[in-house]
């Protein structure tokens, strides 16, 4: 398992988000967390990277337990890529820069290893002509893979991705899905948080249904979109498909 | 005419030591905005409360008062200090409790500009998305890591106008130095008027060189901030 996470609680205040929740992954699973906005699926996936510090509970990724306080949680981080709804690109800093940044920083690349990834990353996104321009210039789906090529530059064991397609034009999801699914094609082990039914059903392994801070149900994808068992996924699937 | 063409050069010395003390006064006033500034968002409680008690108190209290608190009160406490130490210990503490009016206009505006670009600072850093620190965190990069190259580039661009506007205020507050006998403008133009009573005319002489300074600066500003408008 690399990913665990046993009896985790979430506070922010008086207010739940997150109530004993327990759930693994496998290497190279693909699992994707569904649920009503506020059901705390966003939240359990920040706190997978520690964006947000569990209130109570473990969390080990590849053996590191991230909830000791002991535990260097910028290394494990270099391990574990995000891709933000709102694509979250260094504006002041060039396509290529943007992927660049962390590698030469943290893993301490030398610019032409780092330069040569990049260019490498930027083609399996298919943006190979934009390293030069700065996030502005990019549309949407464009900005949200050369987030993708961001994280994976870092060469992480995990990706994580928080709503990636919420902030898009319609037109701009299918792009952005198409190198999740070439991704998930390769082996990588993700979590992915969206609303993207038809990605759910096509590319996940497991498919977690989230309500009120507790996982509901999970499953395969053919069992939670056809036979659900609690009536709250039902309802939910009913709502949406 | 007659009085304003030979005051000129002293009114025209005056303006530049004004200035000069202002862009004194934002150097020194800026690095230790920086600090008071990161003090103010410091998540120990201590040092935040240094931070708040030292920008609270110069903004809060009139720059006139500073000047006349460190002019005049701090020797005044030396003094006090150096009698006590004279009487009980019969030596002099100190060699000299006086203070010379350069020291106190650089200490006073260093201070007080402080205070102002603390908050400006500060305002800058939160202004950031807060996406952008989380983006650089989730890459692996430690805290200090994500502000010295995601967060300040970003706010240092969008201090520039603020900052601009806190040299053109302090230029004009430096005029309060006069109360000390600093001989910035404002002192050299009441010394030319004491001499020729041309009050009227030195006075708005005086306006017009701190207008050409403040015009020019704010002109400056808007080159800069256009010149740096790329990317976002």
């Amino acid at each position: 398992m690399i990913i665990e996470v046993k009896n985790l609680y979430k506070n922010f205040g008086k207010l739940e988000v997150l109530k004993d929740t327990s759930c693994s992954v496998k290497e190279q699973e693909v699992v994707v967390v569904i649920g009503p906005s506020g059901s705390g699926k966003s939240t359990f996936l920040r706190c997978i990277n520690k964006l947000e510090e569990p209130t109570s509970g473990t969390i080990t990724i590849d053996g590191y337990d991230i909830t000791d306080p002991a535990t260097d949680i910028n290394y494990v981080r270099q391990e574990v890529g995000m891709v933000f709804q709102r694509f979250n690109l260094f504006p002041h800093k060039k396509v290529l820069e943007n992927i660049t940044l962390a590698p030469l920083k943290v893993r301490k690349s030398s610019s032409q290893e780092s330069d040569k990834k990049a260019l490498e990353l930027l083609e399996k996104v298919g943006l190979s002509d934009k390293a030069d321009a700065y996030p502005s210039q990019l549309s949407g789906g464009q900005q949200q893979r050369v987030a993708i090529a961001r994280a994976l530059a870092m060469e992480p064991k995990i990706m994580l991705f928080d709503e990636p397609t919420s902030a898009l034009d319609p037109e701009m999801v299918g792009e952005v899905l198409a190198v999740m699914k070439q991704l998930a094609k390769e082996g990588m082990t993700m979590v992915v948080v969206t609303h993207e039914m038809g990605f759910a059903r096509e590319v996940g392994d497991r498919v977690i249904f989230m309500d009120e801070g507790r996982l509901v149900e999970e499953g395969n994808p053919e069992q939670i979109f056809k036979n659900a068992q609690n009536e709250r996924t039902q309802a939910f699937l009913s709502k949406i498909l | 005419m007659d009085y304003i063409i030979p005051a000129l050069p002293l009114l025209l010395e005056g303006a530049a030591v004004s200035l000069f003390i202002t862009i004194i006064g934002m150097i020194l006033g800026g690095i230790l905005g920086v600090f008071a500034g990161l003090a103010r968002l410091s998540q120990v409680k201590f040092i935040k409360l240094l931070g708040t008690i030292y920008v609270d108190f110069f903004r809060g209290t009139p720059l006139f008062v500073q000047i006349m608190l460190i002019y005049f009160g701090v020797p005044g406490l030396l003094n006090s200090l150096n009698q006590y130490w004279v009487t009980n210990y019969g030596e002099e503490l100190l060699a000299s409790t006086s203070m010379d009016p350069w020291v106190a206009a650089i200490l006073s505006i260093t201070l007080n500009s402080g205070a102002y670009i603390a908050e400006i600072f500060r305002g800058g850093v939160q202004s950031i998305e807060k996406g952008q620190m989380e983006a650089a965190r989730s890459l692996g990069m430690t805290h200090g890591q994500a502000m010295r190259y995601v967060i300040l580039p970003q706010a240092f661009k969008r201090v520039i106008p603020p900052m601009g506007n806190e040299f053109i205020m302090l230029l004009k507050e430096t005029s309060l130095l006069s109360v000390i006998g600093f001989e910035e403008l404002a002192r050299k133009t009441q010394l030319e008027v004491a001499r020729t009573f041309a009050s009227f005319e030195l006075w708005l002489t005086a306006a017009f060189i701190y207008l050409i300074m403040t015009f020019t600066f704010s002109r400056l500003v808007d080159m800069l901030e256009r010149r740096l408008d790329t990317g976002d």
